[in-house]
C-alpha cells in the first residue's frame, strides 16, 4: 500500500467537503434572523478564522510533513500577510477614522507624523496590498531560507532560528517607531473595496471566498507534493545528503516549497484580518507558531487534509473550551502536545492506517540519514 | 494680655518704620512672608553660627517653625509643646496667632547650604564629609568664608581633600572674590584631580568666565577634555559592567540547557518553565523563614539556593521518566511535547499562586552599591555574577571529577558501549536531566532577584537561551560562557546606540545570520560522536 | 600519468584533526576499468570515495575525472559529471516506491523547477522496466522501499546509480550482510555493470574480490601499499605484515 497516494486524493475530498460546508454556513448566515436555522454572525467569523489557520497549518505541513523542516516561526509569514491586508484596509477608513484625517491612519496622526512612511505607499490600493502580501513573506522566506539551507542549517538548529526571526519581528511591530501602530496594531476597519465589512452578505462572501482561496490552496500542494517534485521532496526529507549524490540540488528543492509555504501562510494571515478585523504583533508571538504545528501534529503530518482537519478541530476545542472552561484551556493544549507526540505520532490521519504495522522509518524521518543534516 | 502685647509691638512697628529696630536680629528676616528675605536670612544665621542656629534652621527646614503673625516671634513647635526660637525657652504662644514660615525651593537651597556650614564645625565626622560635599557640589561663592574657616580647623585628610575641593570650585565660579592667576591654575589642577562630572561642569563654565586668566581658561579647556575621556573610559566599563551581568544571568539560564540539550541532545521547551519554578521556590522559601523566623529573614535567599535546586532536579527527573525517555531519538517531537509540558506547568503555578507577579525580597546584604572608581557597582548584579561563575565551576567538577560526570559523558558519547560496559543508562539519563533541570532551578534563584517572577516568566528566557547554547556551539560550556557575555556585552554596547528594543532585535538578527554561516556555532565541538 | 585515464588521483592528503586520513594517495583508473579497494579498517577507503564524490575537500592534491578537477566541484555537480556512489549502509528513499526510487535516479532532469512540471516519459518508464529487471526486483515495484529486505535495498540502490548512467561506479562493501548466494549473484551483477561503465569497488570479503577477478589496490595508512592481482597482492610480504599484525 503507497502511503502518500491516500493523502492526495483525500486532499481534493476535503477541498470539495470545506467548501460545501461553507457554502451551507454562508447562506445560513443570510437567512432572516426569525429562521430558526439563521447561523450567527459569531459563528461566521470563527469559520473564518478556522480557514484562515487551516490555511497556516497547510503551510506548515508542507515544510515539516514534506520537507522535515520544523518551523516554528510560520506565524510570521501569516502575520506579515495579515499585516499588508491590514494596511489597505486601514487606508480604506479615510477620513472616517476618529481624527478624521483622510491621509494618514489613526495612530500616524496620534504620533504625529506628517506624512506617510515610503513604506505605505500605494497601500491604498488593493492590488499593491495583494503584491505586497505575498512578495514580502515570501522575499523574507527566499532569505532567510537560501541563507540557511546552504549552510545545511537543519533539524532543531532550524527550528530554533525560525523562533529567534518571529520573536525579533514581533519586538520590532510593537515599536510605535516602527510604522505598523504598535501595541495596538491596526483594526477599526470599515470596508474592502467599498463593501461594508460589516455587512452579513459581505461576510458571507469573504467566508465562501476564503474557502475557495483554501480549496484552491489544498489543490495546487496536492499538485506540488503528488508529482515528481514531491517524490524528491519526501527523498530529501528522508535522505538528504542521497540525494546530492544522485546530482540533486536539497537547498533548491527546500526553498522553493519553503517560499511556496511561507505565500500559503501570508494568504492565510490576509484572510484572517479581512474577517476578524484586526492584526497586532501578537500574532507574531512564537508560541502561536508552535500551536500552529500541534495543529499539523494532531491532523497528522504529511497527510494535506490533516492539516486542514488539525487546525479546524484543535481550534474548535479551544473555542469550546475557553468558554466553558476557561483555565482549563492551557492543560487541555498542553496534555494534546504530550499525547500527540507519544501516543499518536501519525496524527488523527494516521489512525486509518492503525492495522497495518507502522514501520519506524516512517514515524521518524528526521534520523535516518545517516549523514547527518548538520554535517 | 498677649493681644494687647502684640498690639504695642505692632504700633511700635508703624511709629519707627525707617529706623533699625533695636531688637532686629537674623532671625527677624524669618518672619516676614517674602522668600528672598527668609533665604538671605537663612545665610545671615550660617554665617553668624551660635547654638541657636542649627535647631532653628532644621526646624524651618521640617515645617516646624512658626512666625507671630504681628511682631517678630519665632516659635519651635516640639513633641511636647513650643519653645521660643530664639532661647529655645519654653514658649506658649497663641496657636490662632502664628502662622507656618513657608519654604519654596530657592529658600531650601538657602536651609541646605547654611547647615552643610554650619555641619562644617558642629557636625559628627559623617555629617561634616556630607556637608562638605554639598559645599563642593553647590560652591558657591558666599560660602567661601565657611570653607577656609572649616578648612583652618580640622586635620581629618579626607575632609580636608573634600574641602579643598569645594574651595577650588568655588574659586572658579563667576562671582567668586578675584584671585591671582596662580591660585585659579592650582585651582583647576585641583578640580582636575577630583574628576567626576561635577569638576567637569564647574570647568567647562570655567572656560568662559571673563572673571579668570586667559590661561587659567586654558588650562580649564584642557582639563575638560581629558575628564571626558576618563569619563567615556568609566562610561565603558559601567556598560562592560552591565553586559557582563546580563551575560552571566544568560549564563544561568543557558547552562542547565547546554546541559539537556548539549549533552543528551533533549530539546527541553519547559526549561524557561524550570527557572520559574525556580523563582517561586525562593518565593516560598522565603515566606517560610518569614513565618517561622522572622529575624533570619534576609538569608532565606541563602536557604533558597538548595531547596530550588531540589526542587527542580527532582522535577527534571519525573520529566525524564515520564515522558522525555519515550521520545529519546526524536528531537522533534520531544520539543513538541516539551512545549506541551511548559503549557501546563505555567497553568499549575497560576492556578496555585494566581496570574499576577509575586513579591520576592531583596534582602538588605544584597541592595545597595559601591563605587569602584568611576564605576557603580550594584551588589545584586554583583552577587548574580558571582554565583553564575560559581555554578559554572560547580558544574564543570561534576562532569570532570565525578563518576555521575564520568558516566554521562561515556553515555553520551557511546550509549551502547556504555550500556556493555555495565553503566545504568537510564539512571544517568535520569540524573543528567535532573541535573539540568536543577541548575535551571538556581538561574530561577538569580532570576527572581532582578526580574518579575510571575507564571509567564519563563517565556522571556526560552529563545534567548536557546539561542545562547547554539551560539556558543553545543556541547561546549566554555562556548556557553563565551556566547552568554557576547551576547550580554554586545547587547548592552548596542543600547545607547540603537535604542534597548532595536539592540536585542539587532542582536537576535546578528545571531541568526551567524547561525546561517556557522550552523556549529562559535566553538564546534568535533569528531565522530557529534556527527548526527 | 596517461591522458586517457578516466580518474587521477595525484599526491592527495588530508587531515582531521591532527589525524593524517589520506596520506599522499596517488591512483589512476583507466576507461572501462573495474578495480577492488581493500585494506583494514582506517586505511582511508571511505574518506577516499569521500574526497572523489565532493562530500571532502581535500588539504592538498589533484583529483581529475575526464578533463574536471573534481576538488573544486561540490556533490551534486560531481554527480552530474557521472560519478555514481553506493554507500556501505543501503540508503535508499524508504518513504517511495522501488519504482519511484528508481525514477529519481534516472538521468536528466535536475532542477526543481523543471522537476515541478515534468511528466513521466515513456521512454522513462521502459527505462525503469529495465531497471527493475536488471537488479531483480520487478514483483517489488510499487512496495516501498522501505520494506524491502537488506540484500534488497542494495540491489535497489545499484540500480539506482545505473539509472544515474554514470561513467564511473564508487561501490562501498556491496556484499555486506549478503548471503553466500547473493554475493556472488552481486558479482555477476558489478561485471555485467562493468561490461559499459568504470567501477571501483571497496570490499572486505575476499571471496568477493576473487570472483571480481580484477586488479586490487591495497591501502594502508592513507596510501597505496601495493597494487596487482588478488594473487600478487596477497603473496606482498608487506600486506601480509598489514593484514597479519606485526
Amino acid at each position: 500500500m503507497n502511503a502518500s497516494s491516500l493523502s492526495f486524493r483525500g486532499a481534493s475530498v476535503t477541498a470539495v467537503i470545506v467548501v460545501a460546508l461553507t457554502a451551507v454556513l454562508a447562506i445560513g448566515s443570510l437567512l432572516p434572523a426569525s429562521s430558526p436555522i439563521q447561523i450567527s454572525p459569531f459563528v461566521i467569523t470563527l469559520a473564518g478564522k478556522y480557514l484562515a489557520y487551516a490555511m497556516l497549518a497547510l503551510a506548515v505541513d508542507l515544510v515539516w510533513g514534506f520537507a522535515g523542516i520544523l518551523t516554528l516561526g510560520h506565524a510570521a509569514f501569516f502575520a506579515l500577510g495579515g499585516y499588508a491586508m491590514g494596511m489597505y484596509l486601514v487606508r480604506e477608513i479615510g477620513a472616517r477614522g476618529v481624527y478624521g484625517n483622510a491621509d494618514l491612519p489613526d495612530f500616524m496622526v496620534f504620533l504625529s507624523w506628517k506624512s506617510l512612511p515610503w513604506y505605505w505607499w500605494g497601500s491604498d490600493h488593493l492590488p499593491v496590498a495583494l503584491i505586497l502580501m505575498l512578495v514580502v513573506p515570501a522575499a523574507l522566506a527566499a532569505l532567510f531560507g537560501w541563507l540557511a539551507f546552504r549552510s545545511r542549517v537543519s533539524g532543531v538548529y532550524l527550528s530554533i532560528i525560525t523562533q529567534a526571526l518571529t520573536y525579533a519581528l514581533m519586538l520590532a511591530f510593537f515599536q510605535n517607531g516602527f510604522g505598523f501602530g504598535g501595541n495596538n496594531g491596526l483594526t477599526d476597519f470599515k470596508d474592502i473595496l467599498g463593501f461594508d465589512l460589516h455587512s452579513p452578505y459581505t461576510r458571507a462572501g469573504m467566508l465562501f471566498l476564503s474557502a475557495l482561496i483554501l480549496a484552491g490552496a489544498l489543490l495546487a500542494s496536492r499538485y506540488l507534493v503528488g508529482g515528481r517534485f514531491g517524490r524528491l521532496l519526501i527523498a530529501v526529507r528522508d535522505a538528504e545528503s542521497r540525494t546530492r549524490f544522485l546530482g540533486y540540488r536539497p537547498e533548491q528543492v527546500k526553498l522553493l516549497v519553503w517560499v511556496f509555504s511561507a505565500m500559503i501562510a501570508a494568504i492565510g494571515g490576509a484572510l484572517y484580518v479581512i474577517q476578524v478585523g484586526i492584526i497586532n504583533p501578537g500574532e507574531f508571538a512564537p508560541a502561536n507558531s508552535i500551536e500552529a504545528v500541534i495543529w499539523v501534529a494532531v491532523g497528522g503530518r504529511g497527510t494535506l487534509s490533516g492539516a486542514v482537519l488539525g487546525a479546524v478541530l484543535v481550534n474548535l476545542g479551544k473555542t469550546l473550551f475557553t468558554a466553558w472552561l476557561p483555565e482549563m484551556w492551557l492543560y487541555g493544549l498542553g496534555a494534546l502536545f504530550m499525547a500527540t507526540t507519544l501516543f499518536l505520532p501519525q496524527g488523527l490521519m494516521g489512525l486509518r492506517q492503525r492495522f497495518t504495522p507502522v514501520r519506524p522509518s516512517e514515524v521518524t524521518p528526521e534520523v535516518t540519514d545517516p549523514e547527518g543534516g548538520t554535517a | 494680655m498677649k493681644t494687647f502685647l502684640a498690639a504695642a509691638l505692632l504700633c511700635l512697628s508703624f511709629a519707627l518704620p525707617v529706623t533699625a529696630r533695636a531688637d532686629e536680629d537674623a532671625f527677624s528676616g524669618l518672619t516676614t512672608t517674602q522668600f528672598n528675605v527668609i533665604a538671605t536670612s537663612v545665610s545671615q544665621i550660617a554665617q553668624e553660627g551660635g547654638p541657636r542656629a542649627l535647631p532653628v534652621l532644621r526646624a524651618l527646614s521640617d515645617h516646624k517653625l512658626f512666625a507671630a503673625k504681628e511682631g517678630d516671634g519665632l516659635f519651635i513647635q516640639t513633641d511636647s509643646g513650643w519653645q521660643d526660637a530664639r532661647t529655645g525657652a519654653a514658649a506658649t504662644p497663641d496657636p490662632e496667632m502664628v502662622r507656618p514660615v513657608r519654604l519654596n525651593n530657592h529658600v531650601r537651597q538657602a536651609v541646605a547650604a547654611a547647615e552643610a556650614q554650619l555641619q562644617l564645625i558642629a557636625g559628627t565626622p559623617a555629617e561634616r564629609q556630607a556637608a562638605a560635599t554639598l559645599l563642593y557640589q553647590r560652591h558657591d561663592p558666599a560660602m567661601l568664608p565657611a570653607i577656609d574657616a572649616a578648612l583652618g580647623k580640622t586635620d581629618d585628610a579626607s575632609l580636608k581633600t573634600m574641602l579643598q575641593d569645594a574651595r577650588a570650585a568655588t574659586l572658579l565660579t563667576p562671582g567668586a572674590p578675584p584671585s591671582d592667576e596662580q591660585t585659579q591654575r592650582q585651582a583647576v589642577a585641583t578640580l582636575y584631580a577630583a574628576g567626576g562630572l561635577d569638576a567637569r561642569g564647574v570647568l567647562t563654565q570655567a572656560t568662559t568666565s571673563e572673571a579668570l586668566a586667559p590661561a587659567t581658561r586654558k588650562d580649564a579647556q584642557d582639563a575638560v577634555a581629558s575628564i571626558d575621556r576618563s569619563l567615556r573610559l568609566w562610561g565603558f566599563g559601567q556598560d562592560a559592567f552591565y553586559g557582563l551581568s546580563l551575560g552571566s544571568v544568560l549564563l544561568l539560564a543557558a547552562m542547565g540547557l547546554a546541559i539537556t540539550f548539549g549533552v543528551m541532545g533533549v530539546i527541553n521547551m519547559a526549561h524557561g518553565e524550570l527557572m520559574m519554578i525556580g523563582a517561586y521556590t525562593t518565593w516560598l522559601t522565603q515566606r517560610a523563614v518569614m513565618s517561622v523566623a522572622p529575624s533570619l529573614g534576609s538569608f532565606s535567599l541563602i536557604l533558597a539556593v538548595p531547596a530550588a535546586f531540589l526542587v527542580c532536579g527532582a522535577l527534571g527527573i519525573l520529566i525524564e521518566r515520564g515522558l522525555i525517555r519515550f521520545l529519546y531519538g526524536r528531537p522533534l517531537e520531544t520539543l513538541l511535547a516539551t512545549w506541551g509540558l511548559s503549557l501546563i506547568l505555567q497553568q499549575v503555578i497560576r492556578s496555585l499562586f494566581g496570574p499576577t507577579n509575586v513579591a520576592v525580597i531583596t534582602p538588605s546584604w544584597l541592595s545597595g552599591s559601591f563605587h569602584l572608581g568611576g564605576l557603580e557597582i550594584t551588589l545584586n548584579r554583583l552577587a548574580i555574577m558571582i554565583f553564575a561563575i560559581a555554578v559554572m565551576g560547580g558544574l564543570m567538577l561534576v562532569l570532570r571529577r565525578t563518576s555521575l560526570g564520568l558516566e554521562m559523558r561515556a553515555v553520551t558519547q557511546n550509549r551502547r558501549m556504555a550500556a556493555l560496559m555495565g553503566i545504568h543508562t537510564a539512571r544517568v539519563d535520569a540524573l543528567t536531566f535532573g541535573l539540568g533541570s536543577g541548575i535551571a532551578g538556581l538561574a530561577g534563584v538569580a532570576v527572581s532577584q532582578i526580574d518579575n517572577v510571575s507564571p509567564n516568566l519563563g517565556q522571556n528566557y526560552i529563545i534567548d537561551s536557546f539561542l545562547v547554547v547554539v551560539f556558543g556551539g553545543v556541547g561546549n560550556l566554555w562556548g556557553t560562557l563565551a556566547a552568554a557575555m557576547t551576547l550580554g556585552v554586545g547587547g548592552k554596547a548596542l543600547e545607547p546606540i540603537v535604542g534597548a528594543v532595536s539592540g536585542k532585535i539587532l542582536i537576535l538578527v546578528l545571531v541568526i545570520l551567524y547561525i546561517q554561516r556557522h550552523p556549529r556555532g562559535m566553538f564546534p565541538l568535533r569528531g565522530r560522536g557529534v556527527e548526527s | 600519468m596517461s591522458t586517457d585515464t578516466l580518474l587521477d588521483l595525484s599526491h592527495v592528503s588530508v587531515t582531521f584533526d591532527g589525524f593524517r586520513a589520506i596520506n599522499d594517495l596517488s591512483l589512476s583508473l583507466m576507461p572501462g576499468e573495474m578495480r577492488a579497494i581493500v585494506g583494514p579498517n582506517g586505511a582511508g577507503k571511505t574518506t577516499m570515495m569521500d574526497i572523489i564524490t565532493g562530500k571532502t575537500r581535500p588539504d592538498t592534491g589533484v583529483v581529475r575525472f575526464h578533463d574536471h578537477d573534481l576538488t573544486k566541484l561540490d556533490e551534486p555537480a560531481i554527480a552530474r559529471l557521472g560519478i555514481g556512489r553506493k554507500f556501505q549502509k543501503p540508503t535508499v528513499f524508504e518513504a517511495l516506491t522501488v519504482r519511484d526510487n528508481l525514477l529519481l535516479s534516472l538521468k536528466g532532469l535536475r532542477s526543481p523547477f523543471a522537476l515541478l512540471f515534468a511528466r513521466k516519459t515513456n521512454e522513462e518508464a521502459d527505462r525503469i522496466e529495465n531497471l527493475l529487471r536488471t537488479i531483480r526486483l520487478g514483483s517489488s515495484a510499487d512496495d516501498l522501499a522501505g520494506g524491502l529486505s537488506h540484500g534488497q535495498k542494495q540491489w535497489l540502490e545499484i540500480g539506482m546509480l545505473l539509472g544515474q548512467e554514470p561513467d564511473l561506479l564508487l561501490v562501498d562493501e556491496p556484499v555486506a550482510g549478503m548471503t553466500d548466494a547473493e554475493t556472488m549473484e552481486t558479482a555477476d551483477l558489478l561485471r555485467e555493470i562493468n561490461q559499459t561503465r568504470s567501477v571501483v569497488v571497496v570490499e572486505h570479503d575476499m571471496e568477493f574480490v576473487r570472483a571480481l577477478n580484477v586488479k586490487v589496490t591495497v591501502l594502508h595508512e592513507g596510501s597505496v601499499l601495493a597494487e596487482g592481482t588478488l594473487d600478487q597482492v596477497s603473496n606482498d610480504p608487506r600486506v601480509i605484515e598489514v593484514y597479519l599484525g606485526r
